[in-house]
């Protein structure tokens, strides 16, 4: 309601709920009555989160047809290597690999304000009474991690660098489910993986200080048998083989030919994507790229001249990469934000070229882990403002990557009081069963 | 590379009567009031064996830890441990609770119970955050008596950036009367509806059905009002039923929010005071009577019925003032039992055998970390419009709003405020914290480069010297004999910055500092 409100001050969208109805999947395999999913073949996810919100017009739906006042310059989009596919003329990397990725071009949830709209696209829930659900990388790291006899040193849910924060990633997953946030800067001479990494401080001193820890620890040796003294140890030990051990060393890309940084690109985007590489090499689950910089309210069209080239070399050289060392099939690449951007350029000040919120219909992309490329997903309509065929529901994506990493979508999450919580919603609030993405499994 | 992290010989010291000898005293304990005959009378008959009693250093930490969510400085320590007089203990509590931290930190842990968190996921805007915990901290500073304040949020109207007490309504994630029936249930009658039956929380739900909540012009104000109009279920009903089985007349001049407080404020009310009690102790002690401390049932008993009564009779003759309680509580013997225990395992745990052991909460780390290292942290919330401004001053216990951003405070468990529940603030260990605390730029630039580290190493007159301030400061007691000689042969005969350094690393890094104990 409040989002709605925020719309009428801030600048006025086009209005009105999204017809939900619409968007139930009854041809698909909702799977209500409890069946196992199909084993899926992915092992990890590399997220892509495109904070801000990623205008779709000037990503992967582009309408040169629609005029100036709703493609801004960008009135040539190139033609892709898959016939009748196009996308912006900023992404010719990209255009060269479309046979390895598709596009859906029909996602709706209908919320403009970026915390809802974030959960509704990283939950697949709408924010209301009862408990805070978790995002997918949480869902993850819950049914891949420790628990399920991952065994990695590294943590099973990494973010790259920073928390998305505020939107409790976690849920009522609580801290065992929260990500490892990495801090530092990968496109800087050296990654100063917050904790792991520390400047100035050599083994040799590590290993005295380390020693010096325990020789003073007269507490713990009063509490011999103590659980929590024993917690306390343990975690110590597990930060150690970080520090000290070989899983550290993971984020050490001077390890990586120069030519192989070049090709992502030597800005922090493109060293993020080469990091993930890196992290899913290794077996790590889930890992995000939290991507700011998206939420262009003003100055758009000069803002997307410099990010789009730097997001098209990242991207294409992570798909490629991961391609060309056999990880793609195992590796789900899903690139997205939070919601669209509106299709109707703002030229008026104090805008500028500017464009606002717009969660009436965006896009997304999917690539590897079992998912088919060169695909469409549904369409909007000739202006981008409306959803015209097959409008996907977040909850739909993420059930199928819940499918594909062989997690039942309808499995139960342990839920502190006990509740019946699913880790996808089986129904949409509007009704009607939330189906997956059958067109590209 | 040699093995990761495998120390060959572990150089620990091992457990002995002399490593317990500076956290308790070689005495038994004995009972200093009612609680404590009860509570010690109940261990004998399980054949359960309380903890000594605690050292003057230990408590010293413990009291203002748990009261007043701050590490004590080195000049506290220095002057509470030549204390000779009997009665320091009470003295130092007393104290205590008449400090702004007290205040600080227990509107905090207040805050955390209501849910006190700007926008996601209940769009509460920030200006009504402050206001909201404005409200709450005035009300623990006057020691508003426990009954007055729950009377006061069930039953506030008004305009939510102007009375902040309204937003205990707003802020629950649904305004439908079930919802917020559940909210109340769980903050004032530390109940989870999910276990009632469907009608007891229906017809709790009614007493909440005339809220209406209003818009105004201004951007994102609500008043929160008694909307007369609003249709009752069933249609226009004499009378209601509370959760009790017990009927009330309602009557159309009144807002059925007062028929609710006037039964849940009663005495003899079967929940309120209990859950109260139990959750004062809980703060205090780390554990509830009842446990966990939100789940009172017919099937979870409390450990010791007689304590809780006793609490509630305390409680009642305090006239519902929360520091009279704090105060009979910390003065106890139950309470200043050392950590070390003599009798372990689940029932020894459930009955207070030993103080348990806890990681101090994210806050209060944080806060206790800037003390030692005369450092701050710079907060800000992402919020725009206004945007909150947090000066540098401000301490992590006193921040107001649960969104405020903060990786250090989200990775020690910071609870979300989505849902009240106590079982949210976690004081789980994980290996992240271990990697931030042990390796992190953050806290090494604190101790390299902190202001009260390089007074403390220019202070120090030789390293035995420096050796004792660094214990009086970071664990507030004076070394053992062996671990002067520990940290002596670390540092060698001329103490340098990086050794000074990398013994309040250690320190820091030790479960007496992490926990609270």
């Amino acid at each position: 309601m409040d989002d709605r409100r925020g719309l009428s001050r801030r600048e006025a969208l086009l209005g009105g709920a999204v017809a939900l109805a619409g968007m139930a999947d009854s041809g698909a395999e909702a799977r209500a009555g409890g069946a196992a999913a199909a084993p899926g073949r992915a092992k990890s996810v590399i997220q892509i989160w495109v904070w801000g919100g990623p205008s779709h017009l000037d990503t992967f739906d582009p309408k040169p047809e629609a005029g100036q006042n709703y493609c801004g310059p960008f009135n040539a989009p190139i033609a892709t290597n898959v016939a009748g596919i196009r996308i912006n003329e900023n992404l010719p990397e990209l255009a060269k690999i479309a046979d390895k990725y598709s596009i859906i071009r029909s996602l709706t949830h209908g919320n403009n304000g970026h915390e809802t709209a974030s959960y509704i696209t990283q939950t697949g829930r709408t924010p209301g009474p009862g408990p805070v659900y978790p995002g997918a990388g949480a869902v993850v790291s819950l049914f891949k991690g420790a628990d399920a006899g991952y065994k990695g040193l590294l943590p099973p849910y990494i973010v790259l660098t920073e928390l998305q924060g505020r939107f409790a990633e976690a849920g009522f997953l609580g801290y065992k489910a929260k990500p490892f946030a990495t801090g530092g800067d990968p496109a800087q001479q050296r990654f100063m993986v917050e904790g792991v990494v520390a400047q100035g401080i050599s083994e040799q001193r590590q290993r005295a200080r380390r020693d010096l820890l325990h020789r003073l620890d007269t507490f713990g040796a009063a509490m011999a048998g103590d659980a929590r003294v024993a917690d306390l140890r343990q975690c110590e030990e597990q930060a150690y083989d970080m520090i000290l051990g070989d899983a550290g060393k993971v984020f050490d890309l001077s390890q990586e030919k120069d030519d192989v940084r070049q090709a992502y690109g030597r800005g922090t985007f493109g060293q993020s994507c080469l990091m993930a590489r890196r992290l899913v090499e290794k077996g790590v689950p889930y890992v995000t790229i939290n991507y700011p910089g998206w939420d262009t309210h003003k100055q758009h069209f000069p803002a997307m001249r410099r990010k789009l080239p730097e997001m098209d070399r990242g991207m294409a050289a992570l798909i490629s990469d991961l391609s060309q060392r056999g990880l793609l099939d195992s590796t789900i690449v899903w690139w997205g934000g939070e919601f669209g951007r509106t299709p109707a350029v703002q030229w008026e000040a104090p805008w500028d070229g500017g464009r606002s919120h717009y969660g009436q219909v965006f896009g997304a992309v999917l690539a590897g882990g079992g998912f088919k490329g060169g695909q469409v997903v549904g369409a909007s309509d000739a202006r981008g403002e409306e959803v015209k065929e097959r409008p996907v529901h977040p909850a739909v994506v993420l059930r199928s990557i819940y499918t594909q990493m062989g997690i039942d979508p309808n499995a139960k999450l342990p839920h502190p009081q006990g509740l019946d919580v699913r880790v996808a919603p089986t129904t949409l609030e509007a009704g009607g069963p939330v189906g997956v993405l059958r067109e590209i499994m | 590379m040699a093995q990761a992290g495998v120390t060959v010989q572990d150089p620990r010291p091992k457990a002995s009567t002399e490593a317990a000898a500076p956290f308790e005293q070689a005495r038994e304990p004995v009972p200093l009031c009612k609680l404590d005959q009860i509570l010690f009378a109940e261990l004998k008959r399980k054949g359960l064996k309380p903890a000594r009693p605690c050292s003057d250093a230990v408590f010293l930490r413990r009291a203002i830890l748990d009261a007043a969510g701050t590490l004590p400085t080195a000049a506290e320590a220095r002057s509470f441990l030549a204390d000779k007089a009997p009665d320091k203990r009470a003295r130092l509590v007393d104290g205590l609770l008449a400090r702004e931290e007290f205040v600080d930190f227990w509107t905090l842990r207040w805050c955390d119970a209501l849910r006190v968190k700007a926008e996601f996921p209940i769009n509460l805007w920030p200006n009504a955050v402050q206001a909201y915990h404005r409200w709450v901290r005035e009300a623990v500073r006057a020691d508003m008596p426990y009954d007055r304040m729950a009377r006061a949020l069930l039953t506030a109207s008004g305009s939510n950036f102007r009375n902040g007490s309204v937003n205990f309504f707003r802020a629950v994630q649904s305004k439908d009367p079930a919802s917020i029936a559940r909210a109340v249930a769980l903050t004032f009658m530390g109940c989870r509806t999910d276990r009632w039956p469907r009608a007891r929380l229906d017809g709790m739900a009614l007493f909440f059905s005339q809220i209406a909540f209003k818009h105004t012009l201004e951007w994102k104000e609500e008043v929160i009002v008694w909307d007369q109009a609003k249709a009752l279920v069933p249609k226009a009903p004499r009378s209601a039923v509370l959760p009790d089985g017990s009927r009330v007349a309602l009557s159309a001049e009144r807002d059925p929010r007062f028929a609710f407080a006037d039964w849940l404020t009663k005495p003899g009310n079967p929940w309120f005071a209990a859950a109260a009690a139990n959750r004062v102790w809980f703060w205090l002690m780390g554990r509830g009577i009842i446990h966990e401390p939100d789940d009172m049932r017919p099937d979870n008993p409390p450990s010791c019925p007689a304590l809780l009564a006793q609490l509630q009779r305390e409680l009642a003759s305090g006239k519902y003032g929360l520091r009279s309680l704090i105060r009979t509580i910390m003065n106890s013997a139950a309470y200043q039992l050392s950590s070390i225990p003599r009798s372990t395992g689940p029932a020894a745990e459930a009955l207070f055998a030993a103080y348990p052991v806890r990681r101090l909460e994210a806050e209060a780390l944080v806060d206790a970390i800037n003390q030692v290292t005369g450092t701050t942290e710079t907060y800000s919330s992402p919020i725009p419009e206004p945007f909150t401004f947090i000066p540098e001053s401000k301490r992590s216990i006193a921040l107001a709003d649960g969104s405020t951003s903060s990786a250090f405070l989200e990775l020690f468990g910071r609870p979300a405020r989505d849902t009240g529940m106590a079982l949210e603030r976690s004081g789980k260990p994980t290996a992240g914290q271990s990697l931030h605390l042990l390796n992190s730029s953050h806290i090494m630039q604190k101790l390299e480069r902190g202001p009260e580290m390089q007074q403390l190493y220019i202070e120090a007159r030789n390293t035995a010297d420096g050796i004792e301030r660094l214990y009086l400061t970071l664990l507030s007691r004076l070394p053992t004999d062996a671990e002067r000689a520990a940290a002596q042969s670390y540092a060698g005969p001329s103490l340098t910055k990086a050794e000074l350094v990398d013994l309040a690393w250690a320190l820091i890094n030790g479960p007496e500092f992490l926990c609270k104990h």
